[in-house]
């Protein structure tokens, strides 16, 4: 997979090139704060990820150069675990829960709804930066449900409707 | 507070935490965990505060957020202590009524307690209640007693005893041979003796050892391992030290699941407090010994819960796993012997120090000793966590405990192990559970999901579904697990969208052959079990499904049609309205018909149908009857000709 810069001047939110130095300062303090060290390099990448919502060329360079770890071996971890994005993130993340309780409770027709209400599919991003969708194996709600979780907030047993219209309330 | 020095400073410090505690004074305590606050407990939990807060009781009644005590399915949980009145679904509106009724009157408050479906019967007290009565709760029945916040809460119910007695009382050895006696099994899939997995790391050369929790529940039905780690984190904490001193390692680490924040930032303050207190760091009581606790995040991976991955994530790198030629107890974490052990395992030690191992294996089958939590979640009617003794009936859990299967539906299977376990059919259903007669039932414990299908449930579907999770969490390094899930996956699909042909079954057995004998880990070794059980149990539903096109059990959306009965139709529109695809035709009095073609096969029109008409009725395998004549689509007129 290509690491790719955001292109600028659509995303709104997005720290850019134009914003480099400060996302190079932060990138800088957070490896500080895993003291530099190569072993701590999942943690580091985990804290860019959740400060920048994505984790961009600049950011990954900068780790490279710092911990003196191969561009390759970034990319690799970058795109093995699920928790990074190499692309930038919507306002609002939805994860629809596919975990086996929520599966047997109907999880796919909540997927496919709202896969039509967003018109993007798991693991994509709407144009105007809105929602991300992803699919999770368990949030650990299980008497709940099918289960959706947007920005962290769980709506337990959902419906096709109910999802539908709890996607409306989010600007 | 300052360190304590000593064991018995440790015990005059507990002495001090409870003689300051009331046992008589009231102390609400609200479900915190994740599924109680996905239905509303902090709304709950801070209106108690305000109504205390107004009615002037701030004083002599406390309020605490507490761990999970398991029962999900009607949270958000209240228990009310001394009396330990249990409230279930309580929404912040039902406060006042509490705190007036019950704190200041000590009157029950009958329409939130617990209603026996059966007998209609309430129950006001926990222990009353049927799901939590025939449980035994070791590990999980301090969860509602402790703010997992304070470590005050711990130690005044006994907390950090276990670690006093060990470096007080015992040698390093004796602690070994107590865990070994105790012969508990690894909570967190394949059921290795803890103590022997112990021993070898304690015998290896190599002088620098680690000790490990693995708090990664990546299985999809399971959160055993969430509950202790949000509710209880110092237990896990105590049992990881005492695993350090037994095998000679002075590090430990917790690899915690990303998706898990409030575990994360729990265990975070549970080793700041025990740092503080001297039960962590240098010279723990005096002893001499010396500890250090890592947290590491995990990055979403599946494969990351077997030892070999787990241990080169903790490195920093990708987590793949590697041959095992040498165990990761005598080379594991930077080439170094590394104990591994699941959280439930952890939070069992400091209980089999502090009660002995006579206690622990007084429980259980003989092969199995001890309780195992389970996560009892699906088509059940109390959804939620069980602890149980080793040996329990299938049965006594899924239908004592569980209260059996909603709306009448009948029991199809139990999946059991997460997705590399299998499913046990109804006629299993007196098997005791334990690691060796689940096994033998080609199903396996794991780390406890235990996942109730009803005949609704297509077993085909369910199949394809786990190789699914395995497809997409195969780390790719090996062949076997790379391709053959990937091959087996679009069989399965291609089956439940009515394209199976003949030879599939067999084409699918040997690719599950070959990836069980030849997958480099865990993960490879036992993707087929899902697909080899249900076909072992249901193979009738793979043949309809290839012979018949037909599912079974009318689950496959491209194997079945719905159909609306029109003796039944009393054209209310309620599945017209609500019809996403706009293919249902219908107005007042006239009987309503389903463009099969603009169909999309969603089902809402079948579950919106009012019960008392439910005229919406699923086919499959048979063919659509065709829709009423226009002439005869009125419903007036139809009543009159019966007249």
């Amino acid at each position: 997979m290509e690491i790719e810069s955001a292109p600028a001047g659509a995303m709104p939110g997005i720290k850019l090139s134009s914003n480099a130095n400060e996302l190079l300062r932060s990138v800088d303090q957070i490896i500080e704060k895993h003291h530099g060290e190569a072993s701590n390099l999942l943690q580091i990448m985990l804290d860019i990820q959740s400060e920048n919502n994505w984790l961009s060329k600049q950011a990954l360079a900068r780790v490279s150069e710092k911990l003196s770890v191969p561009m390759t071996r970034i990319q690799h971890i970058a795109t093995f675990y699920k928790a990074f994005s190499l692309v930038p993130k919507g306002r609002h993340k939805v994860h629809i829960c596919v975990g086996t309780a929520c599966h047997v409770r109907g999880a796919t027709r909540i997927l496919d709804t709202v896969e039509e209400a967003t018109g993007i599919k798991p693991g994509e991003t709407d144009l105007d930066l809105k929602f991300s969708l992803e699919t999770v194996n368990c949030l650990g709600c299980c008497a709940l449900g099918p289960v959706m979780e947007v920005d962290g907030k769980v709506h337990g047993k959902m419906s096709p409707v109910k999802a539908s219209k709890a996607l409306k309330t989010y600007e | 507070m300052a360190r304590l020095e000593t064991p018995e400073a440790l015990e005059s410090f507990r002495q001090e935490i409870l003689s300051r505690r009331d046992p008589d004074s009231p102390c609400v305590s609200i479900c915190a965990g994740a599924g109680c606050v996905a239905s509303g407990a902090d709304e709950v939990i801070a209106a108690f505060e305000k109504e205390i807060e107004a009615k002037g009781l701030s004083a002599t009644v406390s309020t605490k957020g507490t761990g999970c005590p398991g029962f999900c399915e009607q949270g958000p949980v209240v228990v009310i202590y001394p009396e330990e009145i249990c409230y279930l679904q309580v929404q912040a509106k039902d406060v006042p009524e509490i705190v007036a009724q019950t704190i200041k009157n000590k009157q029950v408050v009958e329409l939130l307690c617990f209603k026996d479906p059966a007998t209609g019967k309430r129950a006001v007290k926990e222990s009353d209640i049927p799901f939590y009565r025939s449980q035994q709760r070791t590990v999980l029945c301090n969860n509602i007693k402790i703010d997992s916040k304070r470590i005050e809460d711990y130690l005044a119910l006994g907390g950090y005893a276990a670690l006093a007695k060990a470096l007080g009382q015992m040698t390093d050895l004796e602690v070994l041979e107590e865990v070994k006696k105790s012969n508990i099994r690894g909570r967190g899939g394949a059921g290795f003796p803890a103590g022997r997995k112990w021993e070898g790391s304690r015998n290896a050369k190599e002088p620098i050892k680690y000790v490990i929790v693995n708090a990664d529940e990546g299985d999809p039905g399971a959160f055993m391992d969430r509950a202790l780690l949000e509710g209880n984190p110092h237990s896990i904490l105590e049992g990881l030290i005492l695993g350090g001193y037994a095998v000679g390692a002075h590090e430990g680490y917790f690899y915690v699941r990303q998706e898990y924040p409030l575990a994360v930032k729990n265990i975070h303050l549970a080793i700041q407090q025990a740092e503080h207190y001297g039960l962590l760091g240098e010279n723990i009581l005096g002893s001499g010994f010396d500890f250090k606790v890592i947290v590491h995040q995990g990055a979403g991976a599946f494969v990351c819960g077997e030892s070999t991955a787990l241990m080169t994530s903790l490195e920093g790198k990708a987590g793949e796993p590697r041959p095992k030629y040498v165990r990761s107890n005598v080379k594991g974490l930077w080439e170094r012997p590394s104990v591994l052990n699941n959280v439930e395992t952890w939070a069992n030690i400091p209980l089999i120090i502090d009660k002995g191992a006579d206690w622990f294996t007084s429980v259980g089958t003989d092969s199995s000793k001890g309780t195992k939590i389970f996560s009892l979640v699906g088509k059940i009617t109390n959804t939620g966590l069980v602890e149980v003794p080793m040996g329990m009936t299938l049965r006594e859990i899924i239908y004592d405990i569980g209260g059996g299967i909603p709306n009448n539906k009948k029991f199809k299977a139990v999946q059991t192990g997460g997705p590399s376990g299998g499913c046990i059919p109804e006629h299993l259903l007196d098997l005791q559970v334990g690691f060796d007669e689940l096994t033998k039932a080609g199903s396996m414990m794991g780390s406890g999901g235990m996942i109730v299908m009803d005949e609704d449930t297509c077993m085909v579907d369910v199949a394809r579904y786990f190789i699914a999770f395995l497809t997409d969490e195969s780390c790719g390094k090996c062949v076997p697990c790379r391709e053959g899930l990937r091959q087996m996956h679009r069989i399965l699909t291609n089956i439940t969208k009515g394209k199976g042909k003949q030879g599939d079954i067999e084409l699918l057995e040997e690719l599950a052959e070959t990836a069980v004998e030849a997958s480099l880990c865990a993960l490879g070794k036992s993707a087929p079990n899902p697909f080899l059980s249900t076909l072992k149990y249901f193979r009738e539903e793979y043949e309809a499904h290839i012979n018949d096109k037909k599912c079974p059990a009318l689950a496959c959306k491209e194997l079945i049609n719905f159909y609306i009965d029109p003796d039944r139709c009393t054209g209310c529109g309620t599945c017209r309205k609500q019809c996403p695809a706009d293919a249902i035709n219908g107005d007042k009095n006239l009987i309503h018909i389903i463009d099969q073609d603009k169909c999309t096969r969603c089902g809402t029109c079948f579950e919106v149908c009012p019960p008392k008409f439910s005229s919406v009725v699923k086919l499959s395998g048979d063919p659509v009857p065709d829709p009423v004549p226009e002439e005869e689509r009125t419903i007036r007129k139809k009543i009159k000709e019966k007249g």
